[in-house]
């Protein structure tokens, strides 16, 4: 099966860049910082393939990269180097070669996005509905009563109360604020959908919720996802393969049951002993 | 070796000069400074809708007074021309009168009007004329705000890139919180137009009422923001949409009275033109053409027909 | 050719003139119409503000803007600056080293003593200030005396210098300041003419400081003053304040040499500012701030120079407070512009005044439900 996402060699530095900051980064240096230059090496050589319909994890403690990698690919920052083709059934788009406007068309029609900090996926000047709407009118619909329906329709799914529509976002707990993103981010049925730390900071309850909904939109929809976490249960329990990074570098690949069943790299090792 | 000297002035010799110097260029801008309005003009009807910069000039009426539409008007007019000024659609309110007696003063030669019809420039605050433009006429609007999306970006450059790529959906997302809160789009006059399919403009102060007269319109329509520093244009026979749902349409003003009839100009009876609400000695409120030269001419019209009522 | 009758509307315009001139004229037999070199000498820090904002160093004029506009310093900067407006350009003078000044100020915050000497020539900076009743019934004998006795040491001055080196040189000598890179003194870069360009963000440095050189006093204290007081980090130390004359360099008619043609009365401010931390391979030095107007007036320069170095922080790491955002500064600070439009609001808006009434009428009436057909 064809993928639908396809990334060769991916990199990141913060800064100037040099000869040694390869050298100098890394698992074994246990840095991101480059000790000649200052540059942080942020993600290094990150490849992978996403399969439609697949949830792909990318696990990592802070400092890791692991945002880095969605950040890039949803265009919120620009790679230092590498490249990724985005797939459709007679298209490929290569990523990092597109202008401003051929990217911002694709986050509003192919792609979308749930930030860990909902401030930067939400507009809080604008009601739960207005955000979903917003989304809608980047993406050409223009009927008012259609809008709307559609609007509680998501927000249904994601299980807001439909009277909290004309709210602001202000007023929403942290757990209600995910999930007016997560109806925001479907409001255009991406095929592809990336998952920032979405559930990093709720309640446990809360979390349960939101990863049951994830779950379920994934079967109906057949979203294709990547989902960054530090958290080892998200991982179990949303993905079917992921991928472990550490100071920007990817340390181990595969399945996740074999990867939590039976880590090779050390780091990897440690991180599954130390779950709860 | 020089030390702090007081200056002596010889004031006649110093004031001689001062006098010789104030002759003025005839439109009162110099050559270069016309020249670079028409360039920017011409740029402006090449890109239907596009705020083109340009470097305004400080004009003797304060920023907010029409500078802009000034600055227009006096880098197209001719001894050919004849100047309509109006402003909230009269020739005798102050502003107007204030800019027409400009160009008259530096414009020496230029004919000025009332007649709408036998104008070839017509300067306007605030409303566009109710008898349809011809083709050889340009109607230039005097402008505050020339970018509609200043509602919900206040950075300029980001407005720039949001132009550019078509992105009006927060504009839109706007109307749309408008009609959830009031059933309504709350957009008065300024009300963003959709010009040639891409750019949105803010058509300038006019009510809602004069914006169906931007879409295909035999005339040249200029917009000129003296103070913001922007041209652009409405060029002949383009398409000019309000931006709305396909479910909720755009309205005008409709002066309907509570029983649903539509109130009439007290002076020439007229019930299809834009009307001023005047509070009378008597604390009624009473209605008249906002359009003075229309009125003027529905009152020609309703004389005539009085005249022939009788004699018939 | 055919003109309007005059109406309601133009016989409102006549009256408002004529009871405007009606007060500046109010003292009628008993006044003494004041004269340009009054206005010029003894109000001549007035003065160099409307020469400044108004962008035309031409003191005679500005004094005539004064006079006409009955004190009024936006609208006199504007009277100035639309003067201007209508002279065509003739030609550019070359870009000129402050060093050359002729000064009669000059001050350093930054050391107790400075090459040349601190002068601080004529300023109330150190002085009281008492109202001085002495000068209600002045007398023209009081000037006479003045001159005499202003000028009755002057042999003490025999022995100061005709230019005095900039504070800043030493500064850069010892590497605390960034060097003037080699490229610029080869290929200067054009600079900004903001009379004959408009403003379009990303600006330039040279940009910026054109724009803040003929910006309105007042609006540029107060957005320096917001930094300084803590919203900024900017810490400066003023390294140097000059006020005095710049020749005016225009080419000889006949050799075309650069022959001086006139002087311009200026104020300078240098501000050395926090030191940032530098690229690897080279070592932190202080950063500048620059401030310079026509005419004399140091709050203006100390303002502009604290903007400066505020704006160059904000346009390479972004903004994070407003005096650091180019377009909240810049957009905000010309008289001309922010008088005008904040006077604009007099004008009548009856008719979108008409259309808002319009928009609430219908929305108080589908608030109370008389409308059938209101969506959802």
């Amino acid at each position: 099966m064809k993928p639908i996402l396809s990334v060769q060699g991916l990199s990141k530095v913060h800064g100037r860049g040099c000869s040694k900051c390869i050298e100098t980064t890394g698992p074994e240096q246990e840095t991101n910082i480059c000790s000649w230059c200052g540059s942080v090496v942020a993600a290094h050589d990150v490849s992978f393939e996403l399969h439609p319909g697949e949830i792909l994890g990318i696990m990592g403690e802070s400092g890791s990269g692991k945002s880095t990698v969605v950040k890039t690919l949803f265009f919120d920052e620009e790679p230092t180097r590498g490249s990724a083709q985005f797939f459709e059934h007679d298209h490929a788009w290569n990523l990092f070669d597109l202008n401003a406007a051929q990217r911002r068309w694709l986050r509003n029609h192919r792609f979308g996005m749930v930030y860990q900090n909902p401030h930067l996926g939400l507009n809080f000047n604008v009601s739960a509905g207005g955000n979903i709407a917003e989304r809608l009118l980047m993406s050409d619909l223009v009927n008012y009563k259609a809008i709307r329906e559609r609007a509680l329709d998501l927000l249904s799914r994601t299980e807001v109360l439909a009277d909290r529509i004309d709210d602001s976002p202000k007023k929403f707990s942290g757990g209600m604020q995910q999930r007016v993103q997560i109806a925001k981010a479907l409001a255009t049925q991406p095929p592809l959908l990336f998952l920032d730390e979405v559930t990093t900071g709720l309640d446990l309850s809360v979390q349960a919720c939101i990863l049951d909904l994830i779950l379920e939109i994934q079967q109906e929809l057949k979203t294709a996802m990547v989902v960054v976490t530090h958290d080892l249960g998200v991982i179990r329990l949303l993905t079917s393969r992921a991928m472990v990074m550490k100071y920007g570098r990817v340390i181990e690949t595969g399945l996740t049951d074999q990867i939590l069943e039976d880590p090779q790299h050390a780091y990897t090792q440690r991180l599954v002993a130390s779950a709860l | 070796m020089r030390h702090y000297e007081l200056p002596a002035i010889d004031e006649q010799e110093a004031d001689s000069d001062l006098h010789e110097g104030t002759a003025y260029n005839f439109g009162f801008l110099d050559e270069y400074a016309k020249r670079e309005v028409r360039r920017t003009i011409l740029k402006a009807i090449a890109i239907p809708g596009y705020q083109t910069p340009y470097a305004s000039r400080e004009m003797p009426m304060g920023r907010g007074f029409g500078t802009g539409g000034l600055q227009l008007t006096l880098s197209l007019i001719g001894q050919n021309d004849n100047l309509k000024v109006i402003d909230q659609g009269a020739d005798d309110s102050v502003n107007a009168v204030n800019l027409r007696h400009f160009v008259e003063l530096t414009c020496p030669g230029v004919s000025t009007t009332e007649r709408t019809v036998e104008a070839t420039i017509i300067q306007s605050r605030h409303r566009i004329p109710e008898v349809m433009l011809r083709e050889d006429q340009v109607l230039v609007l005097q402008v505050p705000y020339p970018d509609p999306l200043v509602v919900v970006e206040p950075s300029e450059e980001k407005r720039k890139t949001m132009h550019g790529e078509g992105d009006y959906s927060r504009l839109l997302t706007k109307l749309y919180e408008d009609i959830v809160q009031f059933n309504e789009i709350t957009i008065s006059h300024r009300y963003p137009t959709k010009i040639n399919g891409h750019y949105v403009i803010d058509p300038s102060p006019i009510p809602r009422y004069d914006v169906p007269r931007l879409h295909q319109s035999p005339n040249l329509i200029l917009l000129g923001a003296g103070r913001e520093k922007k041209i652009y244009a409405v060029p002949p026979y383009t398409s000019a949409v309000p931006l709305a749902f396909e479910d909720v349409p755009f309205r005008t003003e409709n002066f309907l009275d509570a029983q649903g009839n539509r109130h009439a100009c007290m002076r020439c009876g007229c019930t299809h033109s834009f009307l001023d609400e005047v509070i009378s000695e008597q604390g009624e409120r009473q209605y008249q053409c906002s359009d003075s030269d229309y009125c003027n001419d529905q009152l020609a019209v309703l004389k005539l027909n009085q005249t022939e009522g009788v004699n018939a | 050719m055919g003109y309007v009758a005059i109406k309601g509307g133009a016989k409102a315009i006549e009256g408002a003139e004529l009871a405007f001139e009606a007060l500046r004229t109010a003292e009628g037999e008993q006044g003494t119409p004041i004269s340009l070199n009054a206005i010029e000498n003894q109000l001549r820090l007035l003065t160099s503000r409307i020469v400044s904002e108004g962008g035309l160093y031409h003191p005679r004029l500005a004094a005539l803007a004064i006079k006409q506009m009955q004190g009024d310093t936006l609208e006199a900067a504007f009277a100035l600056r639309a003067y201007r407006s209508t002279k065509p350009r003739v030609l550019e003078t070359p870009v000129q080293s402050t060093g050359n000044m002729r000064l009669i100020r000059r001050i350093s915050s930054a050391f107790k003593d400075i090459p040349g000497g601190q002068m601080l020539g004529p300023t109330t900076d150190y002085a009281l200030r008492l109202m001085r009743l002495d000068l209600v019934d002045e007398s023209a004998e009081v000037f006479k005396n003045m001159a005499r006795r202003f000028l009755k040491n002057h042999a003490a001055s025999a022995s100061l210098p005709d230019t005095f080196p900039k504070v800043l040189d030493s500064l850069r000598a010892e590497g605390l300041i960034p060097g003037i890179s080699v490229a610029s003194k080869n290929r200067p870069e054009q600079a900004f003419d903001i009379t004959r360009e408009p403003l379009v963000f990303p600006v330039t440095r040279s940009a910026a400081l054109a724009t803040m050189a003929r910006a309105e006093t007042g609006s540029l204290l107060a957005m320096a003053y917001s930094n300084m007081r803590g919203y900024g980090d900017i810490h400066p130390t003023i390294a140097e304040l000059r006020v005095g004359y710049l020749p005016v360099l225009l080419p000889h008619p006949v050799t075309g040499e650069p022959t001086e043609a006139g002087e311009v009365l200026i104020t300078e401010c240098e501000v050395v500012a926090m030191y940032e931390g530098a690229e690897p391979g080279e070592l932190p030095t202080f950063t500048l701030g620059y401030g310079a107007c026509l005419g004399h007036n140091e709050t203006k320069a100390i303002s502009m120079a604290i903007l400066d170095r505020a704006l160059q922080k904000g346009m390479r790491d972004g903004p994070s407070n407003p005096s650091e955002d180019p377009e909240f500064v810049l957009l905000h600070i010309d008289g001309v512009d922010s008088m005008g439009f904040a006077n604009h609001y007099k004008m009548p808006h009856y008719v979108t005044f008409q259309s808002d009434m319009d928009r609430l009428r219908a929305t108080q009436m589908k608030a109370r439900g008389d409308l059938h057909d209101a969506p959802l």
